[in-house]
């Protein structure tokens, strides 16, 4: 039995977030996607024609190729900033607790920087005769020019540099809260370095690293920047796709369907989540560290 | 030292590789803010000209300074509403369903969200209520996103949050305020401060929300966004370098308040 | 206590003082929020420091960056009184995304090319220009009134032209090109160092013409034919690219590209071994133009403003500022003739202009388009 209290309490956590999201997220988003069952105008616009071919346009092969490359190098420019980002994180947060904000600050900075400008510094640093290039050349270690622009390197380089600091946020949050005590407890039990990183360490900041994994991958999915320049327009992503269908084609209701089956997908992956999570919390004990 | 000092040393040497690697677009762009020719390939001298069109360019000023009102103001919100929503999440209420639902915002493209949005607000704000767009919608749109970031990390901080620390402050005699400020807030404040950084970063350089919902108000981005027309001119070099200049001398004179007041 | 109770107090603690903690914060940013409007004139946006506007109203314009030369506006608005503003987009499809989703509100006038524009009329949304109140249209080409896709600009008028073609390092190719084939089949010299735009009109352009096609063809036998044929180009390309292409061509990354006209000459300026040809199958031709939107509640300001711009003297400036070409007479006319000298093609004679194809939207052939450029460029 919940008393006024409990009721009051779970009002003022929960209620303004969710107040927020209906009325600027749910509703808006949610009628937006409806478009996805009628029809576009013959100079955009929508008719409100119920039909589903926009469902069927969507299983097109060219779109599933769309969306596979898509998940394939979000998946890859995420592997690669969880592999930067936890040494990354994991420094920040054993160093003196007065330097931890600083170093975090540092890391964040040039992000506060516009990242298209940032994106239009990689291709002079990529090209054939940019900086890198030039200074492997003249160090002797190649012979001639790496393709570095313009190619799938370039989109996972431009996608990691674009979403790091977004990997180590979350999991500093999550290894700093760790404190010393515990890896040197597991220590003490016997378990090697590497071994009391595994076993202990790592589990205990599953859900810093689950932030981190989905703050990369769901960006990096919806980019249409970095496909564009880093990699010379040669491979669309899905966010490519739908920026096209809303703003080129003038096609909403097809935008829109390509958007709710990406958000679809995404949500089934959220709701795994949250099955894990859930029995994850059933099995610790309360109140222990 | 500790026994983990052989992981210390790679972790060190990959932090420094980062910040390298986060570091070197920067210098291009520094170095290019002084080229006094006006494209990226072909370096025609050493001027600060740039910079003295840039100063007097009030577009980009302006620009700059409601970027930062509008990021300041929706990771302000992000932050309270966002924390509270983490307190429900992991205390009061064990619900899948929500849990999921708190990251959706992130999952919805953003193109989506400002075209949702700009036709929501010209429904209900333009159409109805007779009121302009402006900064304050795009700081809506901004906390839309920002909660669920702000939430989810701070999520990270509570889900083994030690309430035995909580009780015994409160069994000691200390009010709730007290224990509040004193034991809890301290504990998720690093949880707080990432999600608050996170959320700021975001909105600074967001483009497509605040273009859509801007009305006829210019963001930074926006403006960047309209110039590179031409590619990016040293001009726009010579803007981004002094943002990392303010926001590096900002930094520092956090650093060194906070320096003063905390302990080792 | 029992634990029960300190948990909850605790809970309560927190929400009360992170409520006041979001009632301070929102109050602080709340000032931002705008005062109901009565009229356009009466509202200017609050962040800026402007000039107050006087009883002839405010204009509200968007337009591309850098597209109007500096001194028009305020000369503009020291004579008539009327006070601009200013507001950007970088791409024709975002203002048009914005107009789609404000049901074709929020400006008084917008810069847009051709294609936009007829969409616009189509939605409703273009007001009819109103001659009487834009006395200098004398001062547009004849052939300027004869533009497809608004012939006898009912609900637009033209502000710049031109036409898109190949622009070349003559020091770096060893054989001048002269058809679009050199772009879609290159030499061996040139493999490698090209790019194409990758914009889907212009994107499909070359193709459709070297098929002898129409550039505005929806038939999906043709326009699978043309990708094709582009997607064997897609090997020899450098890159898609709609920004940087001229820079490329100066550092040398590229030696053969295809560009607009105008931006062509940027790459000129810098690099006088630069070049720009029409290919000898034909191209297309564009137009920027302004269309005052039928939402406006100042249409006689825009129709002021439009009649400025049509100046002579307006109308040479934007000529120097851009280096395009603009469909204004009077102001062509007037001239430098070095400023031609250095740029060949500002001194394209109007009637060749109008052998190119003028391009319109595509109605609902539009999705058809879209899927084929998805299959050449993923």
């Amino acid at each position: 039995m919940r008393s006024a209290r409990q009721i009051a309490r779970r009002g003022l956590q929960l209620g303004p977030a969710l107040t927020w999201w209906t009325v600027l997220l749910v509703v808006p988003v949610g009628l937006i996607l409806a478009y996805s069952l009628f029809r576009r105008g013959t100079y955009g616009g929508v008719v409100y024609e119920f039909t589903l071919e926009n469902f069927e346009r969507v299983v097109d092969p060219i779109y599933l190729k769309v969306l596979w490359f898509s998940v394939r190098v979000a998946l890859e420019a995420t592997v690669v900033a969880l592999l930067v980002g936890y040494p990354t994180a994991w420094f920040i947060a054993t160093r003196p607790k007065r330097w931890r904000t600083f170093l975090l600050v540092l890391v964040v900075l040039p992000f506060w920087t516009s990242l298209l400008i940032r994106t239009y510094a990689w291709m002079v640093l990529l090209n054939d005769e940019g900086l890198i290039n030039n200074t492997l050349e003249s160090l002797g270690l190649i012979g001639s020019p790496l393709s570095l622009l313009y190619n799938e390197f370039a989109i996972v380089l431009g996608l990691v540099y674009g979403y790091l600091p977004l990997m180590v946020l979350p999991l500093y949050a999550a290894i700093e809260r760790l404190g010393p005590d515990l890896r040197e407890a597991a220590q003490d039990l016997g378990a090697s370095g590497w071994r009391a990183f595994l076993t202990v360490t790592l589990p205990l900041t599953r859900s810093g690293v689950w932030a981190g994994c989905l703050f990369v991958f769901v960006p990096s999915l919806g980019n249409f920047i970095v496909p564009d320049l880093l990699g010379g327009g040669r491979s669309q992503m899905i966010g490519n796709l739908i920026q096209v269908q809303f703003l080129k084609a003038r096609d909403w209701p097809f935008g829109a369907t390509v958007a709710l089956a990406v958000i679809a997908l995404m949500t089934v992956v959220l709701l795994i989540q949250a099955w894990m999570n859930a029995r994850d919390r059933r099995e610790e004990v309360p109140g222990a560290v | 030292m500790r026994s983990d000092g052989g992981r210390h040393w790679a972790s060190g040497a990959v932090f420094l590789a980062t910040v390298a690697f986060l570091y070197l677009p920067i210098a291009v762009l520094i170095g290019l803010s002084f080229n006094a020719s006006g494209l990226p390939t072909s370096w025609g001298g050493f001027t600060t000209g740039w910079y003295d069109r840039l100063f007097a360019n009030d577009e980009i000023l302006s620009a700059f300074r409601n970027t930062l009102i509008v990021a300041v103001c929706a990771t302000a919100i992000s932050v309270v509403i966002g924390t509270l929503l983490a307190f429900g999440l992991e205390r009061t209420v064990r619900s899948r369903v929500l849990d999921a639902g708190s990251f959706v915002p992130m999952v919805i493209p953003d193109i989506v969200l400002a075209i949702a949005l700009l036709s929501f607000y010209n429904l209900v704000f333009t159409q109805w209520m007779g009121v302009r767009l402006g900064l304050w919608s795009v700081i809506l749109g901004h906390a839309v996103f920002g909660i669920a970031f702000v939430s989810a990390i701070v999520r990270t901080r509570l889900r083994h949050f030690d309430d035995s620390t909580v009780e015994a402050s409160l069994d000691l005699g200390a009010t709730e305020l007290q224990t509040f400020r004193h034991v809890t807030l301290p504990q998720i404040a690093p949880g707080v401060i990432a999600g608050a950084l996170v959320a700021f970063t975001l909105s600074l350089d967001e483009f497509v929300i605040a273009f859509f919902t801007a009305g006829t108000e210019v963001t930074f981005p926006i403006q960047v966004y309209s110039m590179v027309r031409f590619g990016v001119t040293p001009e726009i070099n010579a803007a981004a370098t002094i943002v990392v200049g303010f926001s590096l001398v900002l930094m520092l004179v956090a650093v060194r308040l906070r320096g003063q007041e905390d302990t080792a | 206590m029992t634990m029960i109770r300190t948990m909850r107090m605790r809970g309560r603690l927190a929400t009360i003082a992170a409520a006041g903690a979001m009632a301070t914060g929102l109050a602080a940013c709340g000032s931002e929020i705008e005062e109901p409007t009565t009229s356009a004139g009466a509202a200017t946006a609050a962040a800026e420091t402007e000039a107050p506007a006087t009883e002839k109203g405010t204009l509200t314009i968007s337009n591309w960056d850098a597209y109007t030369p500096e001194g028009l506006i305020p000369a503009f608005e020291k004579e008539t009184g009327i006070k601009v503003k200013m507001a950007k987009h970088a791409t024709n499809e975002e203002i048009m995304g914005k107009l789609d989703a404000a049901d074709g509100g929020g400006y008084d006038l917008v810069f847009v090319s051709g294609p936009f524009a007829q969409a616009l009329h189509k939605r409703g949304w273009a007001a009819p220009i109103d001659e009487s109140k834009v006395p200098n249209l004398k001062n547009l080409y004849p052939e300027a009134t004869e533009l497809g896709y608004d012939p006898g600009n009912q609900y637009s008028v033209p502000y710049t032209w031109g036409t898109t073609g190949l622009c070349y390092r003559s020091d770096l190719v060893s054989e001048k090109p002269d058809s679009w084939n050199d772009l879609l089949d290159p030499a061996d010299d040139v493999k490698g160092k090209t790019t194409m735009l990758a914009t889907d009109r212009w994107l499909l352009l070359p193709a459709l013409k070297q098929l002898g096609y129409s550039a505005n063809t929806t038939d999906e036998g043709e326009l699978e034919e043309a990708r094709d044929l582009l997607l064997k180009t897609k090997d020899t390309l450098l890159a898609y690219d709609d920004t940087t292409f001229y820079s490329k061509l100066v550092s040398g990354e590229a030696s053969l590209v295809e560009a607009w006209d105008g931006w062509c000459n940027y790459g000129i300026a810098e690099n006088d071994d630069i070049e720009f040809v029409v290919p000898e199958e034909g191209s297309d031709l564009w137009v920027d133009a302004m269309v005052v939107l039928e939402s406006s509640e100042n249409k006689d300001a825009a129709y002021e403003f439009i009649n400025w711009v049509l100046r002579p003297d307006s109308g040479a400036s934007v000529v120097e500022l851009l280096t395009y070409k603009v469909p204004n007479k009077a102001a062509m006319d007037e001239l430098d003739p070095a400023l031609v000298e250095q740029f060949p093609n500002l001194g394209m004679d109007p009637a060749e202009l109008l052998q190119q194809e003028s391009l319109q939207d595509l109605g609902d052939g539009q999705p058809t388009w879209s899927r084929i450029v998805t299959e050449i460029t993923s």
